[in-house]
């Protein structure tokens, strides 16, 4: 267990090690947020009547998207040389290969939802409370779970830029409408709603699970 | 037979290096012994049948023409690609079912460097180093580093080095966790005289302390000097088995000749 967790640490520790280096992930995912929050604030006539119903899947957009650019980022350092042979050469558990990928994915994205966020509440006059840092944690979990696995696989192939998203966001459908609902229940809460948060926790076990015993079969031939 | 990735700490405590295997479990197995190796990829056959045997201590020379399956059985004993039929086994270990182990005790220089581009010597060092739990990493690394003739640049980032010495740094990698095998895919490339020799030197001193070596090349004058065992293959198959002690250049060149042919 503590060479598991050291191997994590260290794939992890690269990896950010890496993008602090290069910058292209955190940079291009961080202004592609921000420009879809801006250009939907612009786009929607927004009035004190309509942003509840707006504003959660304005945000969740520019997530989403946001996400699966940085999804197929995070393995350029891999893809440098057309494999992740470097990795598969080493003796290293492919779960603990998942797990460093899976939480450089959620640090990546972490990030931009954190510059992001302040800003969306200032341009949609919405507020920003605690248990929506919840919901976001929670639905970037799903999101990156799937992501992780399914960017390993369209980065084998040569059209993993539009593969990527082909593949991730049907799966990532049942996230997007916990999410989403959830975040409206924050603004305007309303009687007889299913527990989003709770099935959102179950979608992210679910997706987790299945992701982690399936990345072997998908990493290696 | 003193084996190569057993760790001597400085009170002379013995251990081996990630728990791997010991000197009981070795015996003397064969480094490598491969029976019907099949490999294809799609509908196309790379290897057709390949039997090999490998004995520890020995430097085997794999030659052929280009697409005569040579990288691919080398990555498949490396564990990147699984074959189609047949039985590999690596220090009595099966490539299937001991994967993980035969990485453990496993060094590999393909035709990429498989470094990172971005990061510096020290650091691509260090992270594999991680990878492969080797005890006194920092130590390891430096003097590995020293041995290839690369100490001033230790810290530039391997993309800024040129070919010849990412294959030196390449080989440090490969070296890092004192593998028992050896599998180089052309070491020679891109290496200058001074580089052939640092790692001619540090080849030899693995040979010395009980390691064994496959590698593939095109210099039949290398061969010679570097191997004691010469493989031909030709259309996924062995070819030409023989000791290199009872071969003359011309011999070699004619077999290679006759079987590229």
């Amino acid at each position: 267990m503590r060479i598991f967790l050291l191997h994590v640490i260290a794939i992890l520790w690269k990896d950010i090690r890496y993008e602090l280096r290069s910058k292209q992930t955190w940079l291009g995912m961080g202004m592609f947020a921000l420009l879809v929050l801006v250009i939907f604030n612009f786009t929607f006539d927004l009035r004190v009547d309509n942003v509840s119903a707006v504003a959660p899947g304005v945000l969740w957009i520019a997530f989403i998207f946001a996400s699966l650019l940085g999804l197929g980022r995070t393995l350029a350092a891999e893809r440098e040389q057309n494999s992740m042979d470097r990795l598969l050469l080493c003796p290293v558990d492919r779960k603990a290969i998942y797990l460093a990928k899976l939480l450089g994915n959620l640090l990546f994205i972490g990030v931009v939802e954190i510059v992001a966020l302040p800003i969306y509440t200032l341009l949609f006059n919405v507020p920003l409370p605690a248990s929506l840092l919840l919901i976001v944690l929670l639905g970037t979990l799903g999101i990156a779970a799937i992501g992780t696995l399914f960017s390993v696989m369209a980065a084998a192939t040569r059209a993993r830029e539009l593969l990527l998203p082909i593949l991730v966001f049907p799966l990532i459908v049942p996230v997007v409408i916990s999410v989403v609902r959830a975040t409206q229940q924050l603004m305007v809460p309303t009687v007889n709603e299913p527990p989003w948060i709770g099935l959102l926790i179950a979608f992210d076990v679910i997706f987790l699970s299945v992701s982690m015993l399936t990345f072997q079969y998908v990493i290696e031939e | 037979m003193m084996l190569y990735y057993n760790h001597v700490d400085k009170k002379g405590k013995k251990s081996t290096v990630n728990n791997l295997l010991t000197v009981d479990t070795l015996g003397e197995m064969p480094a490598i012994e491969i029976r019907q190796l099949k490999k294809s990829f799609g509908l196309k056959p790379i290897l057709r049948s390949v039997d090999l045997t490998l004995h520890q201590g020995q430097r085997m020379a794999l030659l052929g023409a280009n697409g005569a399956g040579k990288t691919t059985i080398l990555r498949i004993l490396a564990g990147l690609i699984k074959p189609s039929a047949g039985t590999v086994s690596v220090l009595g270990l099966d490539i299937i079912h001991d994967a993980q182990q035969i990485r453990r005790c496993v060094g590999f220089v393909g035709h990429q460097s498989y470094l990172y581009q971005e990061l510096t010597i020290v650091e691509n060092l260090l992270f594999f180093a991680r990878m492969y739990t080797v005890p006194h990493a920092q130590e390891r690394v430096h003097e590995l580093v020293r041995r290839v003739g690369l100490e001033r640049r230790a810290h530039e980032r391997v993309g800024a080095l040129s070919r010849g010495q990412v294959q030196r740094v390449a080989l440090s990698r490969a070296l890092l966790h004192t593998p028992h095998l050896l599998l180089l895919d052309e070491p020679d490339t891109g290496l200058d005289r001074e580089g052939s020799e640092l790692i001619d030197a540090l080849l030899a001193e693995h040979i010395a302390l009980g390691g064994s070596i496959l590698f593939t090349t095109h210099l039949l004058e290398r061969v010679l000097q570097q191997s004691d065992r010469i493989v031909i293959l030709g259309s996924g198959r062995v070819i030409y088995n023989r000791e290199t002690a009872s071969l003359d250049y011309d011999e070699l060149q004619r077999a290679y000749r006759e079987v590229a042919n």
